[in-house]
C-alpha cells in the first residue's frame, strides 16, 4: 500500500515537474536540434547560445532590473501598511472597525480587470501613466496580507500588548517593539508573497508601461515572442531568467508559505 | 478612560489610513468610474459622450460577447471541479506516511512560483502542432493527434490542461494545511466502528474540510471568471473566439479596439456575476452552518 503511494506520488510529481525540466532543456539546446525534433529527454548537445542571442537582442538587464525594483516596492508598501491595518483591526477599538474591514475585504473578489479602463483613466490623470508608479501604487492596493496579519494578530495575547501600554508605550511603540518582532513568520510570508504575485503580474504593467525601456520580465516575454515567434529556444531561455529567481526562492519559503496558511485560520 | 478610547481610536485610524487611501484611490475610485465609464462612448482620450444604457443593449446583440460569456461559464464549471478534486486526491496523497513527503509537496506546488506569461509559453511549446511535445509522445505511442491549435475545442482543452498544471498544487496545499487540522481521534474511532477508507473519506475527512472547500471554492470560480494571462498569451481567444473569455474580450475592446466604454460594460458584467457568486456561495454556506 505504502509502496503504492510513493509510486502513485512519483509518478504525479513528475508529470508536474517534467513542463520546468521541459523548458530547461530546451533553453539549452540549439533551435536546428529542436526543429530537427533531436531533443531528447536527457538533453545531448547543451549549448548556452540561446542566452547570449537574447540577451544581445534585448535589454535583458534593464528588465532584471525593473522587475526587482518594482516587485521590491510593491512587496514593501503592501506589507508595511497590511501589517499596520492588520494591528489595527485586530487589536484596537475604533468605531467603523468592521463596516471598514468588510467593505477592505470584499475588493479582494474584485476582479482587476472590471476596473482596468478606469484605473487606466486615473494613472493618466495622475500623469503616472508609462512610469514606475503607474505599476507600484495600484499593485499595492491589496487587502489579501491585511487579511492575513488580522488574523495572525488575534493570536497575540491582549495580556503582551497591555503590559506594554502599561509601561507607557505608545500605540506606535507596542506595534513595532512587542508586535512586530512577535510575527517574523508572518512578515516573511506576507513579504514573499506579495513580492511574487508583482514579480509574475502580467495584465497591468501591459496597460501601465509604453516605453521597452520600463518593461518588466514577464512584458518582456510577451514583446520577445512577438519579435521571435515560435523561435521556442530563444523564448525558454529567457523565460528561465524570468522564472529562476521565484523559484530558487519559493523553494527556500516554501515552508513558511505553508506556516502563512496554517497560522491564517483557514482550517 | 473614555480619553484613553479615544486616543485608541486615533492610533487606530492612523494605523488603517496607508491601506485605506490605496484601496480607496486605487480600487474604489476606479470601481465608480467604471461605472461611469459604462455608460459612455470613449476612446479614453478627452471627454467621451453620454449614451446611457446603449453599451448595455449593444452586450445584448453581441455574438463575440455572448461566445466569451459562454466560454467563461464552461471554463469555470469544467476547471473548479476539476482543480478541487485533483487538489483533494493529491493532498491525501501526500497526508499519509510516505518516503520524502516534503519533496513530493514542494514539486507538487512548484508551478505556483511560475508567472502566468511563462507557463502560458510552455504551454505553447508543448502544445505547437509542428515541434510539440505532447503530439510527439502521443504519437509515439501510436495515439492520434490532436490540433490544439487549430481546432476550437482542443484550443479549450489545452487552456484547461494548462490552468490545471497551474492550480492544483494551491488546492493541493490548502487541504493538506487543513488535513493537518483535523482531529486523529475521529478517523481512530470511526476506524473503530469499521469504517472503510471510503466510508471514514466520505463522512469525516470531506466535512471535516468543508471550510477549506468553501474558500477553494470561491478562490478558484473568481479565477477562472478572471483568466487572462494564459489566454491571452497560449491561444490569444482564438482559434475564431473559441477560447475567448469576458476578460480577454473587455481587454481587447478596450485597449485595441479603444472601445472604453464598452470595455467597461463587459467589465460590470463580470462584476455582476462575481458579486451574485460570491452572494450565493456565502448564503449557502451559511445555511449549512445553520443546520449543523
Amino acid at each position: 500500500m505504502k509502496l503504492l503511494r510513493t509510486v502513485a506520488a512519483s509518478v504525479v510529481a513528475l508529470v508536474l515537474v517534467f513542463p520546468l525540466y521541459w523548458m530547461v532543456v530546451v533553453a539549452l539546446s540549439s533551435r536546428r536540434d529542436l526543429l530537427g525534433g533531436r531533443v531528447g529527454v536527457l538533453p545531448s548537445d547543451l549549448t548556452t547560445d540561446n542566452f547570449r542571442r537574447v540577451l544581445e537582442a534585448f535589454p535583458v538587464g534593464t528588465w532584471f532590473g525593473n522587475s526587482v525594483a518594482v516587485s521590491l516596492s510593491v512587496a514593501v508598501l503592501t506589507v508595511v501598511t497590511n501589517l499596520m491595518a492588520g494591528y489595527a483591526f485586530a487589536h484596537l477599538r475604533f468605531r467603523g472597525a468592521s463596516p471598514l474591514f468588510v467593505l477592505a475585504l470584499g475588493t479582494l473578489v474584485l476582479p482587476v480587470q472590471v476596473i482596468m479602463v478606469a484605473l487606466f483613466r486615473l494613472v493618466t490623470e495622475l500623469q503616472l501613466y508609462g512610469t514606475y508608479w503607474a505599476v507600484i501604487l495600484p499593485t499595492s492596493a491589496s487587502a489579501l496580507g491585511m487579511f492575513l496579519a488580522r488574523q495572525f494578530f488575534l493570536g497575540i495575547p491582549r495580556d503582551l500588548l497591555d503590559a506594554a501600554r502599561l509601561d507607557g508605550a505608545g500605540e506606535w511603540r507596542t506595534f513595532s517593539r512587542i508586535v512586530l518582532p512577535n510575527a517574523k513568520p508572518l512578515v516573511a510570508v506576507l513579504f514573499f508573497m506579495s513580492l511574487l504575485s508583482s514579480w509574475n503580474d502580467f495584465a497591468w504593467p501591459l496597460i501601465a508601461l509604453k516605453d521597452n525601456e520600463l518593461f518588466t520580465l514577464p512584458i518582456g516575454l510577451l514583446y520577445l515572442q512577438g519579435q521571435y515567434g515560435p523561435d521556442y529556444t530563444a523564448t525558454m531561455a529567457y523565460a528561465l531568467v524570468n522564472v529562476a529567481p521565484m523559484l530558487v526562492l519559493f523553494v527556500i519559503f516554501q515552508r513558511f508559505f505553508v506556516q502563512g496558511f496554517t497560522s491564517s485560520g483557514l482550517r | 478612560m473614555r480619553q484613553a478610547a479615544r486616543v485608541e481610536a486615533r492610533a487606530a485610524y492612523a494605523f488603517v489610513a496607508p491601506t485605506a487611501l490605496l484601496l480607496g484611490l486605487f480600487v474604489f475610485l476606479p470601481l465608480a468610474w467604471a461605472v461611469v465609464i459604462s455608460f459612455q462612448s470613449t476612446d479614453g482620450f478627452g471627454q467621451g459622450a453620454w449614451i446611457g444604457l446603449d453599451n448595455y443593449a449593444r452586450l445584448l446583440g453581441d455574438s463575440r460577447f455572448w461566445r466569451a460569456s459562454l466560454n467563461t461559464l464552461v471554463f469555470t464549471v469544467v476547471v473548479t471541479p476539476l482543480s478541487i478534486g485533483l487538489g483533494l486526491a493529491a493532498a491525501l496523497l501526500l497526508d499519509a506516511a510516505l518516503p520524502a513527503r516534503p519533496l513530493f509537496r514542494t514539486v507538487l506546488i512548484l508551478p505556483m512560483a511560475v508567472s502566468g506569461v511563462a507557463t502560458a509559453l510552455v504551454g505553447l511549446l508543448f502544445f505547437d502542432e509542428n515541434t510539440g511535445v505532447l503530439n510527439s509522445i502521443l504519437a509515439s505511442f501510436g495515439l492520434s493527434e490532436p490540433a490544439w491549435q487549430s481546432d476550437g475545442p482542443w484550443a479549450f482543452a489545452s487552456v484547461v490542461l494548462v490552468t490545471l498544471w497551474w492550480r492544483v498544487g494551491f488546492n493541493m496545499l490548502i487541504y493538506l494545511t487543513a488535513l493537518q487540522g483535523t482531529d486523529p481521534q475521529l478517523h481512530e474511532s470511526a476506524m473503530l466502528d469499521g469504517a472503510s477508507w471510503v466510508q471514514r473519506l466520505r463522512h469525516v475527512t470531506i466535512p471535516a474540510l468543508r471550510p477549506a472547500t468553501f474558500f477553494l471554492v470561491i478562490i478558484n470560480v473568481i479565477y477562472s471568471f478572471q483568466v487572462f494571462d494564459l489566454v491571452f498569451v497560449l491561444t490569444g481567444g482564438g482559434p475564431e473566439d473559441s477560447t475567448s473569455v469576458l476578460v480577454t474580450y473587455a481587454y481587447e475592446q478596450g485597449f485595441t479596439q479603444r472601445d472604453q466604454g464598452y470595455a467597461a460594460a463587459v467589465g460590470m458584467v463580470l462584476l455582476v456575476a462575481t458579486l451574485a457568486f460570491t452572494t450565493l456561495q456565502w448564503r449557502l454556506n451559511r445555511g449549512r452552518d445553520g443546520e449543523a
